[in-house]
């Protein structure tokens, strides 16, 4: 295997305007252009998109998920960020 | 750090919860080699299944069905490619993949070892092998690694119209000419048992059916999905007036299942090792296709890098 191999692409689709792009897999191309109309034949076969991003899966930089409970602490100890946390009377309606 | 012991408690913890496994999850070694084996076989076994249809693609008895079968083949290739990505999440690299199917250390299902005769064996598989397939794909959505559940979502929506479609064919020869009503019965008889046998050995001979439903990659056991696709199946076959091959198929009143005949596992354990009618064309069409496409692969590379270097250039 000492060949040059295609890299790999992640695939995004935007299945209707007004909403995201979403992840939906992945594929091997030889470059931006053939992962494009590639992603077009393997994941867009019955109008499942309108727009296609593709970026090389060697680009993706992700957090950790052994950090999970650090990185979203924060988040999680601040409950006064939540609606729910103000009691509001009935009287006065939706709020 | 915490020991693995500990590690493979969480692990286990987390399945119990329902909660998906993602690639950069810690889990343990043998989970990992497991999906690896599993999921590649599975993107195989798509891939080679290909080739039985292939067969008839110049061949179809209409516009409409050679366009339809363009389609279902070009699904299956599909269906290779989401499962291929979902094993290469694992840290596994495609080309050693492939590799290993080709050396024949990695299997595919066998019923892509038999071969399609005639026009009504197109119909057969639709009906029978994607039936039996969208049982344990069904089951399959719910496994508990989130990239091979999800490739599944993606595939069960897609087989549908492959049994759709089978079934289709062998109404229309079921109901034609007593010519065509025969061949529809010959390929019910030739692809039955091998339909069965999709779903592996029975549980008491299953070696990996314990851990894979602890782990929670598998949901059900392989003689509940082969139930569940024969009880369903009996009718579609009675509505056709088309006769499963099994003089012991009788409905079971209290089980609420049908009870069927010994299935031939020898002939099953011939297959997988190499000795069904059609092994060795099935790997001989794959490797060749493999090569002969090699030359486009790296003249892709070649004008991929040549276009980047004028881009840089500019």
């Amino acid at each position: 295997m000492n060949k040059k191999e295609w890299p790999l692409w992640e695939i995004f689709i935007r299945s209707k305007n007004g909403l995201n792009h979403k992840h939906v897999g992945s594929l091997h191309a030889a470059d931006a252009e053939m992962a494009i109309e590639n992603a077009r034949d393997v994941y867009c076969r019955r109008n499942e998109g309108v727009s296609i991003w593709v970026v090389l899966s060697s680009q993706i930089v992700a957090s950790d998920p052994d950090e999970a409970d650090a990185l979203y602490e924060p988040a999680k100890n601040k409950i006064y960020r939540h609606p729910t946390f103000y009691e509001i009377p009935k009287e006065v309606g939706h709020m | 750090m915490l020991s693995n012991e500990q590690l493979e408690k969480e692990f286990q913890a987390k399945i119990d919860a329902e909660i998906k496994i993602e690639p950069k999850d810690w889990m343990p070694d043998a989970y990992r080699k497991t999906l690896i084996r599993q999921i590649s076989q599975h993107a195989h076994s798509e891939v080679v299944g290909m080739l039985p249809e292939g067969n008839w693609i110049t061949r179809a008895p209409s516009l409409r069905s050679k366009v339809i079968l363009l389609a279902k083949v070009q699904d299956e290739a599909g269906h290779g490619l989401y499962l291929y990505s979902a094993a290469e999440t694992l840290g596994v690299d495609r080309e050693e993949l492939i590799e290993e199917l080709h050396t024949g250390k990695a299997k595919y299902s066998s019923i892509f070892n038999y071969p399609t005769l005639t026009w009504a064996d197109i119909g057969a598989i639709g009906w029978l092998v994607d039936g039996a397939a969208i049982a344990n794909q069904v089951m399959l959505c719910r496994t508990s690694y989130g990239p091979y559940a999800r490739a599944m979502v993606r595939i069960c929506k897609e087989e549908s119209f492959h049994q759709r479609q089978g079934y289709e064919i062998m109404m229309k020869m079921a109901q034609g000419t007593p010519e065509q009503r025969q061949m529809a019965q010959d390929a019910l008889n030739r692809w039955w048992w091998p339909s069965l046998m999709m779903f592996g050995p029975p549980d008491d001979k299953s070696i990996h059916t314990a851990q894979s439903l602890k782990w929670k990659i598998k949901r059900q056991t392989n003689d509940e999905l082969r139930q569940e696709f024969i009880d369903k199946t009996v009718k579609q076959a009675e509505f056709i007036g088309l006769t499963i091959p099994d003089p012991d198929l009788k409905w079971n009143e209290e089980r609420q299942h049908y009870d069927y005949g010994p299935i031939n596992w020898e002939e099953f354990y011939q297959v997988i090792n190499g000795n069904g009618p059609c092994n060795r064309q099935r790997m001989r069409d794959r490797i060749k296709a493999h090569e002969e496409g090699a030359w486009v692969r790296e003249a892709a590379i070649a004008y991929a890098e040549k276009k980047q270097a004028k881009k840089n250039a500019a």
